[in-house]
């Protein structure tokens, strides 16, 4: 990731998505943009959380379902389901989720540290934990979306 | 970046250039072309480079370019022989002049020892004895420096100088002029000058290119004689010129002021040069030249000539640029950021895409086949192609600047494995896209050094077989049906089989009983984890392998694959994609997937009959063809679209051919045409995945992945060679 | 009247560097790649004043002066020879092939620019 966003005393803005009935977030920094569900094209060989490939604008780009990921069942996407195109590192990757649901101004100090009870996977790339009127969100660490191992065989 | 640090580099690139080329024309003089064209252009790479160097300051590589230059001046002047020993001194100079240039270039340092070493070798050659710095007088000559340009006041002059010049007519035949070196002589201190035009002869017998006039030149400066000579540096053997110390006397006449000078009938620069041009230097005119001119004085100047011509960047910003770019068309080269050429390739690819969609949406249209839209996208198709294919041909470039490098790679492993070897090229003017260029440097580093170490045989070897001491290595470019082949043969002893094929038995790649034929084995060296070495040696080594030869060479859509003969020697031969944007493709579908295959793999398309098809054991199936078996491979079961195979005779099967001649037939649901692709990588936000060696958008906007036919192929044959899926996580295909 | 210089060198690190400094010092440049291309710009252009390299390829600094001074256009016009040549043998060829006179390399700017004003009326 590159440059994250600082004002104040380590004040970050976040985007946060809803998958099922959990929502995540995300630095705002990373977030390249955000576009509607289009049909991708099944990779061979692939992890299951790999959706496939789409075309944006002339690049290639991996699209990762989001709920696969953390290990909760798949759902059929929609038009309705919402692409969070990340960058990590210099890929581009896109993230399949439910919906975008928040803007958020958070301060470091908000975050929570993810409790030991959570899963290894959970573990990898939750970061932290922060309560917002009284909902969960989960910061997202993108570093580990995709694991090391991958991007370095790429 | 500042211009400077931007010229900087560009020099070392020249320097990069300038090496190649003196490698080129060392080789050629070593095999006896020692035509003084050749050893012109070698004289010139050094030359060029040391002068260049003497602009930065690199004083090392001016130093070392000089001593190299001096030898090769002896042997352009005839008065040393290129004999084989003064070669290979001459080839060692151009290796230690590449890495002074780097060194200078990277801010290292070289071996300082080996560097004196070499030196003194060029200086034996020049029978000239180590002598010290001697040479650096070169850059000594100064030529201009004792020109000052400050201005001299009339405050309290010391005594001052008189100068008698007379032009001869060969200063004027060199187009010097008397005025400008008058007024160059005022930029020294407050002058006056008179003109003796006595020796004018009649109008008749005038000479237009003649010289008839003296001038005198009292000069109230306080500079030294050595000052005045600099200014008559040019024209010192085309005038006759005496400058002595004037009298105190003539002191005070000129120091009392510059009006008194005026008054003495100074000529201001633009009178004594429309005088001169006139008097005698005209050729155009000469009737305008009549003595009174000269007599008369010209009104009052300032003492001292005004600040030169030049006029402010500006002015000459003004210039008109079409007359500026008619000059420099003839033959003219631009340089470009590769960055822009690499941003235009991606918009034309973009182009093309946008295109195809555009047709594909007027056709779901339903407009008319010959309707006026339909004409005017055929041309848009045929234009964007045309742009395509310009675009793409700014980034060809010879494959000259990577052969280039290869001769001191060779010497380098010849000297290390004791073995005589010699290089030959061929087709180095061969153009290919420079991505691919610089891509191949290493996998043909790596084959040559193979050549050599594996490839040949020790000289005591060749000697008992009958051929000559002297190993021969040849490296080929060529372009064939749309690529790039380069061929590294060698005529040593080829492979070795029984070896090999001991070897992979031994490593476990084949089973001992594997039926394989010649080329099969032969083509175990690029299997990972092989290597025909029984030590890996250094010079072949790394733990470098063919297969990582091979690997680097696929990554680039190639192929490489080798013939052997025993006894004789072996041929690698490299096939490349002449760009990595574009490939023309087939679009075939499976199991509701489109995939693209290479047309340039596919031998031909065929419908097979049942009768044809055989399975042999559980799972493999193989097709009758022609008096032989060919192995079926269905596409979609090897990509794990689906666990059982299609029936091959209800699909489409195509034959196509792997590196390494392997034929294999691949089953596929259809065929939807032939298009050309342009090429996406699948790394670049992603990861290799095994049997797809690219991606392409189609021109409904989807992405298509194109399919390596190599890894599929590989299928078919043993467990061993099966696509690499080591690397992979588990399969956990997503419904699609 | 902004004066136009035309260079005739083949090495792109000279001519980067003589074009920065004349274009500084308020020239117009014109440049060639060696004697032939010196006289095909010499078709469509009027220089003030022609600096040129002695060791170059196709035709060299000195067959380049003898062709300028056989033209009746440009047989006053100034060359100036740039070359790191310093021995008598060479300076002598030039001018006797009809230089007007010489820059010693490396030249730097100043050198360069003073000796173009000594020559250009």
């Amino acid at each position: 990731m590159n440059e994250v966003m600082t004002s104040g005393s380590g004040a970050r803005e976040l985007i946060a998505f809803r998958v099922g009935v959990q929502e995540f977030c995300v630095d705002i920094m990373a977030v390249r943009e955000i576009r509607g569900w289009t049909a991708a094209t099944v990779l061979p060989q692939s992890p299951g959380y790999i959706c496939g490939v789409i075309n944006l604008r002339g690049a290639v780009l991996p699209i990762v379902d989001f709920a696969v990921r953390l290990g909760l069942p798949r759902s059929e996407p929609t038009a309705r389901h919402v692409i969070i195109v990340v960058q990590i590192d210099r890929q581009m990757v896109g993230l399949l989720v439910d919906a975008v649901s928040d803007i958020l101004t958070m301060n470091d100090n908000a975050i929570q540290p993810t409790p030991d009870v959570a899963s290894d996977v959970v573990k990898s790339f939750v970061r932290g934990l922060m309560p917002v009127d009284g909902r969960m969100i989960s910061l997202i660490s993108l570093d580990h979306v995709l694991p090391a191992v991958e991007r370095e065989a790429a | 970046m500042d211009p400077m640090a931007e010229i900087r580099e560009t020099f070392f690139q020249e320097c990069e250039e300038q090496l190649g080329e003196l490698e080129t024309g060392l080789m050629r003089m070593e095999s006896g072309q020692t035509d003084s064209e050749t050893v012109n252009a070698v004289f010139r790479a050094v030359h060029s480079i040391k002068g260049g160097a003497g602009a930065f300051g690199l004083e090392d590589l001016v130093h070392f370019a000089h001593v190299f230059e001096t030898v090769l001046d002896l042997i352009r002047a005839g008065r040393l022989e290129p004999s084989p020993e003064a070669m290979r001194v001459m080839l060692r100079a151009s290796d230690a002049l590449a890495d002074l240039v780097r060194a200078a270039r990277d801010g290292s340092t070289t071996d300082p020892v080996r560097i004196a070493s070499i030196v003194s070798e060029l200086r034996q050659l020049t029978g000239e004895p180590d002598a010290g710095d001697a040479e650096d007088d070169d850059f000594a000559d100064i030529a201009f420096a004792a020109v000052p340009v400050t201005i001299e006041t009339e405050a309290a002059l010391p005594p001052g100088w008189i100068v008698r010049f007379k032009p001869l007519a060969d200063l004027y035949a060199k187009a010097n002029e008397a005025g400008l070196l008058l007024r160059e002589l005022g930029r020294l201190g407050p002058m006056r000058v008179t003109v003796d035009a006595e020796s004018l002869p009649d109008l008749a017998a005038l000479d237009p290119e003649g010289a008839y006039l003296t001038w005198t030149i009292v000069l109230d400066a306080d500079c030294t004689e050595d000052m005045i000579r600099a200014v008559f540096e040019f024209v010192e053997d085309d005038c006759e010129i005496q400058i002595e110390r004037n009298l105190p006397a003539d002191v005070a006449v000129a120091a009392s002021s510059s009006a008194v000078a005026a008054d003495a009938g100074q000529p201001s620069d633009d009178e004594i040069l429309a005088l001169l041009r006139n008097a005698a230097a005209s050729v155009e005119a000469p009737a305008v030249i009549e003595p009174e001119i000269v007599v008369a004085p010209p009104p009052p100047p300032p003492a001292v000539s005004p600040p030169p011509e030049p006029e402010p960047a500006s002015a000459s910003a003004e210039a008109p640029a079409a007359r500026n770019d008619a000059a420099q068309g003839v033959g003219a080269t631009i340089r470009v950021d590769l960055d822009r050429v690499d941003r235009l390739i991606d918009l034309v690819g973009e182009l093309v895409i946008n295109e195809a969609m555009l047709s594909q949406r007027v056709f779901e249209a339903g407009l008319a086949r010959a309707s006026a839209v339909m004409t005017a996208l055929d041309e848009l198709e045929q234009l964007t192609r045309e742009i395509q294919d310009s675009v793409m041909a700014i980034r060809a470039q010879p494959v000259r600047s990577v052969f280039q490098r290869m001769p001191r790679l060779v010497r380098e492993v010849a000297t290390m494995t004791g073995k005589q070897v010699r290089l030959l090229t061929d087709g180095e003017t061969t153009e290919v896209d420079k991505t691919v260029i610089e891509r191949i440097v290493d996998p043909l580093t790596h084959m040559i050094r193979n050549a050599i170490d594996h490839g040949l045989e020790s000289t005591e070897a060749r000697l008992a077989a009958g051929k000559p001491a002297e190993g021969l290595v040849k490296l080929t470019a060529l372009h064939r049906s749309g690529r790039i082949v380069i061929e590294v043969e060698d005529d040593g002893a080829g492979i070795n089989r029984e070896r090999v094929r001991a070897k992979a038995v031994e490593k476990g790649l084949v089973s001992p009983d594997a039926p394989l034929t010649d080329e099969e084995i032969d083509n175990l060296i690029f299997m990972p984890g092989f290597s025909t070495a029984s030590e890996i040696s250094d010079i072949s080594g790394r733990g470098v392998g063919m297969d990582v030869v091979r690997r680097s060479v696929q990554a680039l859509g190639g192929r490489i694959s080798i013939a052997s003969r025993p006894g004789k020697g072996s041929t690698f031969t490299l096939s490349l994609p002449l760009t990595l944007a574009v490939l023309d493709g087939m679009v075939v579908s499976v199991d509701g997937h489109t995939l693209i295959v290479p047309l340039s793999a596919i031998v031909e398309t065929l419908q097979p009959r049942s009768e044809q098809v055989h399975t042999l054991g559980v799972d493999v199936r193989v097709l009758a063809m022609r008096g032989g078996y060919i192995p079926l491979v269905d596409v979609g079961a090897a990509l794990g679209y689906r666990a059982m195979p299609a029936e091959p005779e209800k699909s489409v099967a195509l034959l196509v051919e792997g590196e390494g001649g392997v034929r294999a037939v691949l089953v596929v649901d259809g065929i939807q045409g032939q298009r050309q692709v342009v090429i996406k990588s699948l790394e670049a936000n992603y990861r290799a995945v095994p049997g797809i060696a690219a991606a392409t958008v189609m021109g409904d906007g989807r992405v298509a992945l194109i399919l390596d036919v190599d890894a599929i192929v590989s299928v078919t044959r043993s467990d061993n060679l099966r696509v690499d899926a080591s690397r992979v996580e588990p399969i956990l295909m997503s419904a699609s | 009247m902004t004066k136009t210089i035309l260079t005739v060198d083949d090495s792109r690190t000279m001519r980067d560097m003589l074009r920065m400094s004349l274009v500084e010092a308020g020239y117009r440049v014109v440049q060639a790649e060696d004697g032939v291309h010196g006289l095909e710009v010499l078709q469509v252009e009027t220089p003030d004043v022609i600096v040129t390299d002695i060791n170059m390829p196709r035709l060299d600094g000195f067959g380049f002066i003898e062709a300028v001074r056989k033209d009746a256009t440009w047989r006053t016009t100034p060359v100036l020879v740039l070359t790191t040549e310093v021995d008598p043998e060479k300076k002598g060829r030039a001018k006797a092939a009809g230089a007007t006179g010489w820059i010693v390399k490396p030249f730097d700017p100043v050198k360069l620019v003073d000796a173009i004003r000594r020559v250009a009326a």
